[in-house]
């Protein structure tokens, strides 16, 4: 079976793709911790926010529709937000809607939450679709992250897929043989196949662990690729990670 | 000439072994496999061959009896010797290949070898070029085909130089194009080979010699023209 990598734009040619992972890293983090960080009541820093993302999309010449696609992952959050709009009472007037009525405090959580989670995930989303995952877990590395994280993230990357299509054929088999899992009785068939998933997914590990020792694997993992930072790299990291700065200090100041 | 010791690539005496759960594996078995011999062992499910394979480099090390590699023996203190001597190629390529890249799969073994980065470049490339899949450093073995990946397991191993190679159902779920060019690969490949498999064809076209387990024990041990033509045999061991 085949599946949509999480990266499966990340070897596109483009000026983003080039670069440093680090430094793509590093500069997109400082848009999100800057974003997170602004009060909501003001707006044009995101617009700054919004203005960098939406130049480095641009010239990493990822498909817009894709960009779309994967932000939607925020979408049932903003709703719930949204959904308690009406219940919240905060400051400022009171705007009536018929039915009900919402409150300009209300509004500003809600543009809050909407606007620091599409920016961050768009950030996030153009880094993971601009890096090649081995690249991007490399740059982390070499970033100091602890091994831990990394390998964790390496092995989930790695057999997520495995894991999926192994619940797939289960699913298949299970429907080959007339099930409907609609009702709560179901519910049963459904956690013997979590179960047994489960299992399955251990005894893979255990498996992996022996292939691994095997060839002399000692609880470290050795590396041995070296990348350096070019003036590009270096270029794109100071003017983003200064442009998103200079936007959340001037509110600090005002 | 070779010293006695080292006569033998494996050298196993009365080894037993059982799992966590009391089930016996391995119940006495004596086996001597000489250097460059290619060896098949073969027998039912459940008859104990991948059990004594993963014996081969110490993955588990049996409650009693000895095993030793080149003449040296199996324990933990010679471990990361006895597994740059012998090379184990998993059933799964699944569980074989874990990294995102080929290229770093490949370089692994050679990496935990400590070898140096020119040193690894160059094991990395010969042992794809071994396997026929040069050129293929950057791709993600979860994209590959079966065989593909079955290619690259072996690559994994052999880009650790092992003098022995133990290979566990190498060409199981292979279609016939994939498991003939499987065989003329390992067919080429030099040094001591044992194969554990069902293939009654793969054993009589590549091995000198075929073990025949059954219920944890060695049951018959010879070369391929006698045991697989005595269908008595292969009756009772369930491989007719």
């Amino acid at each position: 079976m085949r599946h949509d990598f999480i990266d499966r734009y990340s070897r596109l040619e483009s000026p983003v793709h080039a670069l440093d992972p680090r430094a793509k890293a590093i500069a997109l983090f400082a848009v999100i911790i800057a974003c997170v960080t602004t009060p909501a009541n003001v707006w044009w820093p995101y617009a700054i926010y919004a203005a960098l993302v939406l130049i480095i999309a641009n010239a990493s010449r990822l498909p817009f529709s894709y960009l779309l696609t994967r932000m939607l992952v925020v979408a049932p959050f903003v709703l719930v937000v949204a959904v308690c709009v009406p219940f919240m009472h905060g400051a400022g007037p009171t705007y009536d809607l018929g039915v009900f009525s919402v409150t300009q405090g209300g509004l500003l959580v809600l543009w809050n939450v909407a606007a620091k989670a599409l920016i961050s995930v768009s950030c996030l989303i153009l880094l993971s679709s601009t890096t090649e995952f081995a690249d991007l877990m490399h740059g982390f590395e070499r970033l100091h992250v602890p091994q831990f994280f990394t390998t964790v993230a390496a092995f989930m990357y790695r057999y997520i897929f495995i894991i999926i299509d192994e619940a797939e054929r289960m699913k298949r088999a299970r429907d080959s043989r007339n099930f409907r899992g609609r009702w709560l009785w179901h519910i049963k068939v459904i956690g013997h196949m979590v179960a047994s998933l489960f299992l399955r997914s251990q005894e893979r590990a255990e498996r992996v662990y022996q292939a691994m020792s095997a060839r002399g694997f000692d609880g470290s993992f050795p590396r041995w690729k070296e990348t350096h930072m070019h003036a590009p790299d270096w270029a794109f990291m100071g003017i983003i990670t200064a442009t998103a700065l200079a936007g959340r200090l001037v509110v600090l100041w005002k | 000439m070779i010293p006695f010791a080292r006569e033998y690539a494996i050298s196993i005496t009365d080894l037993e072994y059982s799992y966590p759960d009391g089930t016996k594996a391995l119940r006495g078995v004596d086996l001597k496999i000489r250097r460059n011999e290619t060896v098949a062992i073969m027998g039912p499910n459940g008859a104990g061959k991948s059990t004594l394979a993963l014996h081969f480099n110490g993955i588990l090390t049996g409650s009693s009896g000895k095993v030793e590699v080149m003449g040296i023996e199996v324990n933990k203190k010679n471990m990361r010797k006895v597994r740059d001597i012998v090379g184990l190629v998993f059933q799964d390529p699944d569980d074989q290949l874990f990294s995102p890249t080929v290229r770093e799969d490949v370089a692994f073994g050679p990496l935990n070898q400590r070898l140096s980065p020119e040193r690894v470049d160059h094991a990395v490339s010969r042992a794809l070029a071994w396997v026929g899949m040069e050129g293929s450093e950057q791709r993600s073995p979860h994209h590959m085909s079966f065989g593909e990946k079955k290619r690259i397991s072996v690559a994994t191993v052999l880009a650790m130089d092992p003098e022995v190679l133990v290979m566990d159902e190498p060409v199981a779920n292979m279609d016939p194009r994939g498991r003939r060019a499987f065989l003329e690969l390992i067919k080429v490949l030099e040094g001591t080979k044992i194969i554990v498999t069902h293939d009654l064809g793969m054993a009589r076209e590549l091995c000198d010699r075929v073990v025949l387990m059954d219920k944890g024990l060695i049951v018959a041990d010879g070369r391929p023209s006698a045991t697989l033509s005595d269908e008595v045999l292969l009756e009772k061991h369930g491989l007719i």
